[in-house]
């Protein structure tokens, strides 16, 4: 039997020799990860903001929608994306399959409908507090949206972490699209299933060290800004 | 009253006539089956101070928000003596709400972001700042987070907000209710200081001495309707119905 302190071992030797695969592995998640965040967020706040502020008809049923998409798993997102970027699918002219972008694109699927969803909760009830305010400062429709968004950057950068920790820690969509190809697909949580397939054990759990001081460095992050957020007067 | 040698602001600021007076005319507003206002008529003259009073649910904060733009009238109108598009009328028109609400940044950032709507360019803006700040004593305070200051603070701060735009008419919605003696005086002379520089004054309060203090004509509201509207020492001296009068003796009426 495999003795957990010996993977330790291993695993805190490769960390410490700043192993250059492991390294490659874990600049590769972050990548992927970070890019699919930052492009989740240009859609999913202003997606949100919209859907909290604006009336429309079906505005009721776009909720439900980006709630119920909050909710989807990520391997049924990668089957998806794997479907739409294959060769017989509609973007397979694009070649992307297999390749870190169709990874991205994977991600941004899974995290975009957390964010907007997410956001149109909190700006809507901020929405409901300052609405009449605003109005009367002259500010309307797309000023609004613009100022609540900014009202709201504690509570949103809340949601921009936990998307973040979402997408890093998602292994389903990333494996589908992006195949685990050592040295160009290959991130934390695909390598850490192959290597534990496989019965590397010291590397898998080094990947697993790591992906684990990520999830400690956010939750941290999370929770340091709760704190330096000012107090809010009015309830 | 304003002295002529005194510009009203928004001759200072070049962009031509008054809004006023403003003509209401048999003005209703209903929420549902509740007729909260029935049947008003008035007429607002430019300059001085409009106090309007009543019961708690007479109607006065919803006739400020109908005036105020905020709301539209179920019947009736509000004809302006000048009618501009709605940005423009914004600038003219300032309210301080009676739960006013701060952004959620510094007290100075609160009232730079009033003038930024309406394109008050930088200079203009840093020097009505600075003057604002030091009118209302909030000078020290300018860094500080909106959301941390006392009552009376950003009570104080709400007015100057309003104030920034520098409109024709300023709207107040009991502004100092709930406040100190000495913080209700403050926000007074902010009132009083805008009034004698031409801002035309519309304030709910239910405070009798102030009104008395401040009022030039009273809008007595009652059960929905204008009760009176007449100067305020005929107001207090020689209140014309039942209600005002039990109003200002403040006995109870069924």
């Amino acid at each position: 039997m495999f003795e957990f302190s010996e993977a330790f071992t291993i695993a805190g030797a490769l960390i410490a020799s700043g192993d250059a695969d492991l390294f490659e592995i874990v600049a590769l998640s972050l990548r992927v990860s970070g890019s699919a965040v930052v492009i989740g967020c240009v859609i999913g706040f202003p997606l949100g903001a919209a859907l909290a502020t604006y009336r429309f008809t079906g505005r009721t049923v776009a909720i439900v929608v980006v709630n119920a998409l909050m909710g989807l798993p990520p391997v049924v997102i990668g089957l998806l994306v794997y479907m739409t970027l294959s060769n017989s699918g509609p973007f397979g002219w694009l070649q992307l399959l297999y390749t870190p972008k169709a990874m991205i694109i994977a991600q941004v699927i899974v995290v975009a409908p957390i964010i907007a969803a997410l956001s149109r909760q909190i700006i809507e009830d901020l929405h409901v507090r300052y609405d009449e305010q605003l109005r009367s400062l002259g500010v309307h429709g797309f000023g609004q949206l613009r100022t609540l968004l900014y009202e709201a950057r504690y509570a949103l950068s809340t949601i921009v972490l936990a998307a973040f920790g979402r997408a890093i820690a998602e292994v389903g969509a990333v494996i589908i699209v992006g195949g685990n190809i050592n040295h160009v697909t290959r991130v934390m949580t695909t390598a850490i299933a192959l290597e534990t397939s496989r019965g590397d054990l010291a590397l898998a759990m080094a990947l697993g060290i790591v992906l684990m001081c990520i999830a400690l460095i956010v939750n941290g992050t999370v929770v340091a800004m709760k704190r330096t957020e000012p107090e809010v007067a009015y309830g | 009253m304003v002295s002529p040698t005194l510009a009203l602001p928004f001759e200072r600021s070049g962009s031509g006539r008054s809004i006023l007076p403003v003509e209401v005319c048999g003005l209703s507003y209903s929420a549902g089956d509740t007729h909260i206002l029935r049947d008003i008529d008035l007429v607002i003259d430019q300059g001085g101070c409009t106090v309007i009073m009543g019961y708690n649910g007479a109607g006065k904060t919803v006739l400020l928000r109908l005036l105020h733009g905020l709301i539209k009238p179920t019947t009736g109108s509000i004809n302006w003596a000048l009618d501009l598009p709605r940005p423009a009328m914004a600038r003219r028109r300032a309210m301080v709400l009676q739960h006013p609400v701060m952004l959620r940044r510094s007290a100075a950032e609160n009232v730079r972001y009033a003038m930024k709507v309406h394109g008050t360019s930088t200079r203009v803006r840093e020097e009505r700042l600075t003057r604002l700040l030091a009118a209302a004593g909030l000078t020290l305070l300018a860094d500080r987070p909106a959301a941390v200051l006392s009552g009376g603070e950003r009570q104080r701060l709400a007015v100057i907000r309003a104030l920034s735009v520098e409109p024709e008419i300023l709207f107040l919605d009991e502004p100092t209710a709930s406040l100190d003696p000495a913080s209700a005086r403050a926000i007074e002379d902010l009132i009083t200081n805008a009034r004698d520089r031409g801002t035309k004054i519309i304030l709910v309060t239910q405070s009798v001495p102030q009104a008395q203090r401040l009022g030039a004509d009273v809008i007595f509201i009652h059960d929905g309707q204008v009760a009176e509207h007449v100067s305020a020492t005929k107001f207090f001296e020689r209140p014309a119905s039942e209600n005002a009068r039990a109003f200002i003796k403040g006995s109870f009426v069924a």
